[in-house]
Order: structure tokens, then sequence, then C-alpha cells
């Protein structure tokens, strides 16, 4: 404690001379600015190299209708005097930028500078770096279906369990997306933290949440609700507290940072045709597609699996003909959070890992379970796949920004024409 | 420990700007979910539009502010329109997936870069367009009392907002109690025998929908006129989760529960984020236990945590009554 108060003092001197300093400053530059009729507004535009980039435009619009439009000049440097004080919006136009070159933050193309008075230089600075190089439609084209198709079969994995539990439960688990994070961090905390080999790791972590997050939530949390007689509405707000609840667990425990797993940051893609692909999705989608296929399967051939389709769709008559209901129950959480947890692997070894990611991957599981039709098992992988590739091929005419938006518009469409979905069936609605 | 501060900070927070618009938007919520049943969870959509509304109109396109107020309540009727005339034939929870979708569009279209020029992007917009509220106020000296404390501009927008919720809670009060109200809550215990009785449920689930709406957007004034910003992350899923919260905690389907909630909401939430803090300042709570900057996190995990007790122990909240809210009439 004692050296803990020490440096708060010596940073609180530092903070006052620092005060005083700028504040010394600020007057002199008010003193001499008095007579002064006239601010200059400039900036330098260089790439991420230090090389000026020379005829990029810049658009300068400020009070009293004040507009004017520079272009850099060789040595990538403009300028503009204005004399009102007042704000001024200096935006720089992006098309104008040579090819490969655009803003490392896409959002502040326009910068609001307030001119405070009048006398002194405000420099503004625009930070370039290497943008997307311009490729022909058709490979861009490939190369985003490509991408649809893991995003798909990473939705799909996420949304069959949460598809099953919905059907056997008339649960809407606000929480699934949870499921995807766990799957993560704990491949996060066993490769890096307890440092096994990546290929250890997933493993153990798919098993742990499987227990954890399958088995123990439903024998904790869901059964006891279930004996309570506990509404399907309440559930579904008992489901957004316990996401709110666990999503500040992962938070407390792991930081806010995204995490990524070092052995495989930065992964250099392969060529195959028109796409490239990292060698870790290309495994990690592999074995999502084996996952896949076998719990369609098990839905399909096996007992367990017939006997959940039975249970959803109707769990009086299934239990009357001697299925153990709450057996099935169990098997559909454990085989859910198994699946969501590999889901959130494949997102951690592509993107990294942070306590937001089930929160952000949510509402695209959501969409995907409702337009292939809640509650049908099928329905949630035939969604996921139109998802998927909808998202990234909408970026040929959206910002990439927006995509998501895009997805949740055909949502709302899907519903407005079909709102039981593309295979559900019409009596589940209304 | 310093106890005198804490219960200045409690207190101040209990009837603070906060409390304002979690109460107006739970109200608005109230008229949703606790007399009609639709469980909208785009509640975040309507606060946006809102505040949105006002700090774009009155800076981009120098609208008065009145003018941009009344602006922002014809956006959440058009908002409550397109949000209602496909999802009120749906079943409680697609209406709850559309719901949420939408107030999740209008974030990600408020943050995008495409609409940087008028919307401002990832950072909102910040500038001085509460001018013309603020030069009304007659309290420029703020408050400074043991037990409340604001500055000048938070007391004008405490007191005029405290107006606001209790005008609106008047007219609230006078809706339900009315014929109409009645039908309302016939439609959220059983939507086929009202429409036996040849109501058109569809056409009162919509005038629901936009009256809630507009209370929503009212919270969205306030939100963005105290802060004299507006950030699209604010208008986020976690701000309708904790409106839920809000009311559930109070009691759905009574008129003042909203208030009642969002005070103790507020309350209990600084309250204990305060003596954590204090606790973990004196050293009484071990450092590697809870860092400082972790309290923040400890207090969104007890609002979890306390909306899923809630909601498993007494769902009808403090004030409600169990009989007459039915949640799952219709699940």
């Amino acid at each position: 404690m004692k050296m803990g108060k020490a440096q708060l003092v010596r940073k609180i001197a530092l903070g006052l001379a620092g005060f005083f300093l700028i504040s010394g400053f600020s007057t002199l530059a008010a003193s001499s600015a008095l007579a002064a009729t006239e601010s200059t507004l400039a900036g330098e535009i260089k790439d991420s190299t230090s090389t000026p980039l020379s005829g990029v435009r810049i658009d300068v619009t400020g009070p009293n209708g004040f507009a004017t439009q520079l272009t850099s000049d060789a040595m990538g440097k403009w300028q503009v005097e204005v004399t009102s004080t007042g704000i001024y919006d200096v935006t720089l136009d992006q098309a104008s930028l040579p090819s490969g070159q655009a803003l490392t933050d896409l959002t502040k193309a326009t910068r609001k500078i307030n001119v405070l008075m009048l006398g002194n230089t405000l420099t503004i600075l625009f930070p370039i770096g290497p943008g997307a190089e311009k490729t022909p439609i058709l490979d861009q084209s490939a190369q985003l279906l490509a991408d649809g198709l893991i995003l798909g079969i990473i939705i799909a994995l996420a949304a069959l369990g949460l598809s099953l539990v919905f059907g056997t439960t008339g649960l809407t688990n606000f929480a699934h997306g949870e499921l995807l994070t766990l799957g993560g961090l704990l491949t996060y905390f066993f490769s890096t933290i307890a440092g096994l080999p990546v290929f250890a790791a997933i493993p153990i972590a798919v098993a742990l949440s499987a227990f954890i997050g399958g088995y123990l939530q439903d024998r904790l949390l869901w059964k006891p609700l279930r004996k309570r007689g506990t509404g399907l509405i309440a559930m579904l707000v008992v489901s957004i507290g316990f996401a709110i609840f666990i999503r500040y667990v992962f938070l407390f425990i792991f930081g806010g940072y995204t995490r990524q797993l070092p052995e495989f940051a930065g992964q250099e893609g392969l060529e195959i045709g028109l796409v490239s692909i990292t060698p870790k999705s290309i495994i990690s989608t592999s074995v999502g597609l084996l996952l896949l296929i076998g719990a369609t399967l098990w839905l399909l051939r096996s007992k367990m699996g017939k006997a959940s389709r039975a249970v959803a769709d109707n769990p009086a008559l299934a239990a009357a003909s001697g299925i153990e209901v709450e057996a099935v129950i169990r098997s559909v959480w454990i085989l859910g959070a198994f699946l969501a947890a590999f889901a959130g692997i494949m997102v951690t070894l592509n993107q990294g890992v942070s306590f937001l990611m089930g929160q952000d991957m949510l509402l695209l599981i959501f969409a995907a379970v409702t337009l292939g039709g809640l509650g049908t098992a099928y329905g949630a992988l035939v969604g996921s796949l139109v998802i998927g590739v909808l998202i990234q091929l909408s970026t040929l005419i959206i910002p990439t920004e927006l995509k998501y938006v895009g997805a949740l518009l055909i949502l709302i469409i899907i519903l407005l024409v079909r709102p039981q979905g593309i295979l559900g069936r019409k009596e589940r609605v209304g | 420990m310093d106890f005198i501060f804490i219960a200045q900070q409690s207190f101040s927070a209990a009837l603070g700007v906060n409390t304002i618009i979690f109460a107006l938007a739970a109200i608005g919520l109230n008229m949703h979910f606790g007399y009609t049943g639709l469980l909208n969870f785009g509640q975040a959509g309507f606060l946006a539009v809102g505040a949105y509304s006002v700090a774009t109109l009155v800076v981009s396109f120098n609208f008065p502010l009145w003018a941009a107020l009344l602006a922002g309540i014809l956006n959440s009727v058009i908002l409550a329109l397109l949000l209602g005339l496909p999802t009120l034939r749906l079943r409680a929870d697609y209406l709850a997936i559309v719901t949420i979708a939408a107030a999740e569009i209008i974030r990600q279209i408020a943050r995008s870069a495409t609409f940087n020029k008028y919307l401002g992007g990832s950072d909102g917009i910040t500038g001085k367009f509460g001018k013309d509220f603020f030069d009304l106020n007659p309290f420029k000296d703020g408050l400074d009392t043991p037990f409340l404390r604001y500055n000048g501009n938070d007391l004008w927008v405490v007191v005029t907002g405290w107006a606001l919720v209790i005008v609106v809670l008047f007219v609230m009060w006078l809706l339900v109690r009315s014929p109409w109200g009645r039908v309302l809550k016939a439609i959220r215990e059983d939507e086929e025998a009202v429409r036996s009785l040849g109501k058109n449920v569809y056409l009162y689930k919509m005038q629901s929908l936009i009256i809630g709406g507009i209370v929503g957007s009212f919270a969205g004034f306030v939100y963005a006129l105290s802060r004299q910003s507006v950030q699209p992350d604010n208008y986020g899923t976690a701000l309708t989760f904790f409106a839920y919260t809000v009311l559930i905690l109070g009691g759905a389907a009574r008129v003042f529960a909203p208030i009642a909630g969002s005070i103790i909401f507020w309350f209990l939430l600084v309250f204990i984020e305060q003596m954590l803090r204090q606790a973990v300042g004196a050293g009484y709570i071990p450092e590697w236990l809870i860092g400082v900057n972790q309290v923040g996190q400890i207090r969104f995990m007890l609002v979890g945590l306390g909306l899923m007790m809630l909601m498993i122990f007494r769902p009808q909240g403090i004030f409600g009554d169990r009989k007459e809210l039915a949640l799952d009439a219709r699940a």
C-alpha cells in the first residue's frame, strides 16, 4: 500500500506539472493570436511506409457557407486558410486514394475541426494503410462464396443445438451464444495458459464445454425450472439474465481483449483455384462438416435421435409411448453444447476470442434458425448455409461493415412472406 | 470508508438522469409487454431513433430543437409501423427475435462509415444540440446537499425529466383504465377471445406498439440532451435488457412499477459499485480477487443474476400482482 501511495503522489505531481506547462503555452499562444485574422488548416497525406501521396482530394466545409476543395501536392501536403472561427468538416475523398491504399479507420474520412480562435495552424492527419486490393469480380465472388460456406458451417454448428433445444423444450435460449464463447475461451486457456498444443487443447475444451455447458447447465438450471413449471416466456427472460451473468463472468476472468491462439495467428493462405484459404480453416471446416454429418446421422438413425424428434413433435405422446423425455432433453443439450463449442473454436482459430463473441454471433444464429423454421433441425442447417453465403456475397453490393444488416433484413423479409421459415410447418406459428 | 459519499452518490443516482431514462424506456415496455403481452426486444431501437433524430437534425440540418423533437416522435411512429406491420401477426418468440434484429440494424447503420456524414459513425455525434434547452435553465448553480448532488445542467435535466415522467405516467394511467386499455389486457390474456368479440386485435396491438415506442423515444431525447452527445453503442441490446430488468423488478402491468423499478435498480447499482470500490480501495477486499476496474463487471453480473432470480422466484416483481400477469397466456 505504501508503495502505491508514493507512486500516486508522484503521478499527481507529474500531472500537475504537465498541466501548468500546457496552460502556460496556451496563454502564450493566445496572446500572440490577438491580432490574427486567419488560421491555417493543414495536413500531410502519407501511406504506412511514409511515402507521400499526391493528388488526394480534400473537401473543407465550414461556417458561413465556407467550402473549398484541394488536392495534396507532390509532397502529400495540403493547406487552406480560414478566416472565421467555428466547426469545419475536413473530408478525405476515399475514391481519390491510389489503388491499394485506404483509410485505416473508414469512419474517420470526415474530421470535425473546431477552430476556437484565429492565428494558429491546425494539423489534421488521416492514417492510411494498405487497403483491399481491387480484384476481378469472379475471383472476388468465388472467395466470398468460400468464406460464406465456412461461415455457414460455423452458424450451422451453433444453430443445430439451439434448434434442438427449442424443439424439445420450447426454450428460446438467449444464452446459447455464450456456449461458443465457452468453447473458444477454454481452448485459449488450455493452449496458451496451460501450454498444451492446440490439437490437444481443442478436444479437451469441446468435452469440457459439453459437460459444463450442456450436462451441468441443463441439470442445474433448466431441469429444475421445467420441474417448477416455469413458463416459456419466463424461461426466455431467465436465459437473457443468464447470458448477461455469464458474459461478465468471462470478462471478469479473461479480461476484455480479443485473444489469439499464438500457434495459429497470421497463417498464410493456400491458393486453391480461385480462392485462398488458410490451412487451419480447411482443417477446422472439414472437422466441422464431419460433426454436422455425424449429428444429422444421429438424428436420423440412432434411437435417441429418433426419440428427440418424437419429443419435438409431441412431448406428451412421446412420454406416453415410453420415451424417457428427460434423457432425450439431456442428450440434446450435451450435443448442442458440443457442437456450439466447436463453432466457437472455429471462430477463435480465425479471428480470436473475446467475451463478446457469443453475443455477436447470437443474432446470426437466430436469423439462421428462424429462416429455416424454428424447431426443425434440417431447417437450421439450410438456414445457416443460406445466411452465411448471403452475408459474404452481399458485400459485393453493400459496404462490408453493413453485411450483418443485410442478413437481418433478409430475416425480417422472410418472416413477412413465409413466417414458418423455409422448412417449417405452418401450424408452428401463431 | 466514506459512507456519506456513498449515500450521496446512491441517492443522487436513484433520482438522477439514468433513472429517468430507464423509467421512460420501461414505461414504454410496460405498454408493450405488461399490458399487451408484446415481447418487444427492440426498445433500444426506439431510444436510438429519438436520440439520433434530435442530434442529427439539430447538428447537421440546423433544425430548431422543438422541431427536431417533433420529428423524433414522428420517426418513432414510423419505426413502430415498420416493425409492427410484418411482425405483429407472429408468435411471441418470433416477435422477440425480429424486434431485437431491427434494433441491431438501427445501431449498425448508425455506427457505419457509410452514413458517417450525418450519423457520425462509431464516434456518434457530439455538439451543443441541447443549447436551446439548457438556455432555459434557471438552476445554473446546481445542488449540493449531503444526500443529493447535481451540477447545474444535470439538475435542470432531472427537474424537467421527472416532470415529463409524471405527465407520461398520468396519460398511461388514463389509457390503461379506459375501455381501450381493457381491450389491451384482454388481448394479453386471450387473443382469440378478443377476436371473437369482433375487435381488430392487430389494430390494437399496433396502437400499443406506437404509444410505447413514442415513450421510448422520449427516453432517447433525455439520453441525448442530458449528455449533449449520442453514441451508437449505447443503444445496444443491453439497454433493452436493462429496461426489462427495471420493468420486471417493479412489476409488469402496474402503472407505477417502471418508476419504482428504475429508482431501486439505479440505487442498488450505484450503491453496490461504490461500496465495492471503497472496500477494494481500503484493502478490505484483496486486490488479487477484485481489481478496482473490475468493480463495474461485478455489478453487471449482479444485474444478470438479479434478472434470473426475479424471473424464477418473483416474476410479478416487487409491486406486481401474480394473478394479473399471466406471462404465458399465449406461449
